[in-house]
């Protein structure tokens, strides 16, 4: 599961990057608008992250609810039925 | 109603220029010779006031029935060769069908149709045609995924455009086209060829574009249209060398500034225009100054009989040259009070010159704020790495949705691909606001163009 984390906070690394956005550390406690991203940042990345990992978590689920910290962000993926 | 004697396509050929020719891959045929010959076996004559649907599969054929039978049918339906037979069925009603003219008569043979006319190659007729009146072309509009809807023209009003550009402007031409001649802009091409006196050359479905560049250079073609994408896909194919037209047309897309530069690029003696024009509003305008868009000047008062005025930002269109009507029994009013036709095509005012934007039906909403696929791929066509390139929307759970670009790179799969992603992103950020810079970019070897000639927009 260790390499799911590492992708996606790379794919968060990098879209920072690109919007030059200051990330603060990404622990997992940290909320996700604390990251600085808006809700245009998380569009893209939950869109990269489609094609990386090949699952939506928020979409795959109707009552699915938008994640909070970074913690959870990550756990949505990692939680993911195969 | 007109005192005038009808004109007809066969009031433009006959014995006055010798050595025109139609020609396909499979056959020349003399142009000149076409008034005493008949492709209908003769029959032409039984078609008279008929409404005559052409389902000839071949182009060939069709076009040289287009002249034998304009001025003897009432109404002459143009199908392109690709026309669902659910959708057909839909359209003979509406358009009151009562006689085919086809080259697979089999199929024909049971629907129900009292007439049935093979047409085939032409052959000497006994009598020469004669014009008994005006024959309503119809034709139908491209793009959309539904039955397309017929819309009803006047020869008059087809060959408005050319026949204002003077007569005979390009006796000699050879024109050749990428679209199919039963679509307006290849009906176009065919007609400019017929009335400005010239040859043509056409397309063949299927055939590698190196042979149809090969048959362009044996053929001596001199005048050449098609789409944005239809021509990205000849420079695409490493085929243009040798090919040096005098004269080359854009219609049926927004030719962004990429496209016009490498066109001229390839083809340093050519003339290069790209021309707005649509099966509803007829020929707009040309514009030939090797830039995209077209000045502010040409909107607001009548130049050379067109009107053009933008309102809620489309492009609207009045002229003797629009289609008169919508056909059918749910036919919608073809224009505005005032007569003008609205396009659906967006425009924008930048400086002194109005910049084509894209289609109203294609925006993309991202998170309530709107994109035109097309400005995208006219930022991302500018980059020198690009050939080609198609902006779509993919459904986001947090925006509703978000901008995907396919490219495709002028070199193939070569390295660097990275860069130039990056390269690409920092120009859409230069130039784009935000939500109009593309979340993903994948790079693809070719992207999906329809029969109509135009990038395919699945989710337009």
């Amino acid at each position: 599961m260790a390499s799911v984390r590492l992708r996606i906070i790379s794919a968060i690394q990098q879209i920072a990057r690109e919007q030059q956005v200051t990330l603060p550390p990404l622990e997992d406690d940290l909320s996700l608008h604390e990251t600085g991203f808006d809700s245009l940042g998380f569009a893209i990345l939950v869109a990269r992250l489609e094609d990386d990992l090949g699952v939506d978590p928020f979409t795959m689920s109707e009552n699915a609810a938008f994640p909070l910290t970074i913690g959870d962000f990550i756990g949505a993926y990692e939680n993911v039925p195969a | 109603m007109s005192p005038r004697e009808p004109f007809a396509l066969r009031d433009y050929l006959g014995p006055g220029l010798a050595g025109r020719t139609i020609s396909d891959a499979r056959q020349i045929v003399s142009l000149t010779d076409i008034p005493e010959q008949t492709c209908l076996g003769g029959r032409l004559g039984e078609l008279s006031a008929r409404s005559v649907l052409l389902a000839v599969v071949d182009q060939l054929t069709s076009g040289i029935a287009m002249t034998e039978i304009d001025g003897v049918a009432r109404r002459m339906l143009l199908s392109p060769p690709d026309i669902d037979a659910d959708h057909m069925r839909t359209l003979m009603e509406e358009a009151a069908i009562d006689a085919v003219v086809t080259d697979h008569p089999e199929r024909w043979a049971d629907a129900g149709i009292g007439l049935v006319v093979t047409a085939g190659r032409p052959a000497p007729a006994a009598a020469k045609a004669r014009t008994e009146r005006a024959t309503e072309w119809l034709m139908l509009t491209s793009g959309t995924s539904g039955v397309p809807k017929i819309v009803s023209h006047t020869l008059e009003g087809l060959t408005g455009a050319i026949v204002a550009e003077g007569p005979a402007r390009d006796a000699a031409a050879i024109w050749a086209t990428f679209y199919d001649i039963r679509r307006y802009g290849g009906l176009q091409i065919f007609l400019r060829a017929v009335v400005g006196g010239g040859s043509m050359v056409l397309s063949e479905p299927g055939e590698p574009i190196a042979d149809h560049v090969a048959r362009l250079l044996a053929r001596g073609v001199t005048h050449m249209s098609g789409t944005p994408s239809h021509w990205r896909r000849l420079l695409m194919s490493g085929s243009a060398p040798g090919f040096s037209p005098r004269y080359v047309r854009l219609s049926g897309e927004i030719a962004d500034q990429a496209v016009l530069d490498g066109l001229s690029r390839a083809f340093p003696k050519a003339s290069i225009g790209h021309a707005y024009a649509s099966t509803e509003a007829g020929v707009g305008f040309a514009v030939n100054d090797g830039l995209e868009g077209f000045p502010a000047d040409m909107v607001g008062h009548s130049r050379d009989g067109v009107e053009m005025k933008v309102e809620d930002g489309s492009l609207r269109i009045r002229s003797a040259r629009t289609a008169r009507a919508y056909v059918g029994r749910r036919a919608a009013a073809l224009t505005d009070s005032k007569g003008f036709v609205d396009t659906g095509d967006m425009v924008e005012l930048r400086g002194d010159r109005y910049h084509f934007v894209g289609r109203r039906g294609g925006i993309i909403n991202v998170g309530g704020l709107k994109v035109h696929p097309e400005e995208i791929e006219a930022v991302i066509n500018r980059h020198a790495g690009v050939r080609m390139s198609r902006a779509r929307s993919r459904r986001s759970p947090i925006t509703g949705a978000v901008v995907v670009a396919d490219v495709i790179l002028a070199d193939g799969d070569g390295d660097g691909r990275d860069a130039i992603r990056n390269e690409i992103l920092a120009d859409c950020k230069a130039s784009l606001a935000p939500h109009k810079v593309p979340a993903i970019i994948r790079f693809v070897a070719s992207l999906d163009v329809t029969a109509a000639g135009k990038l395919a927009r699945h989710d337009a």
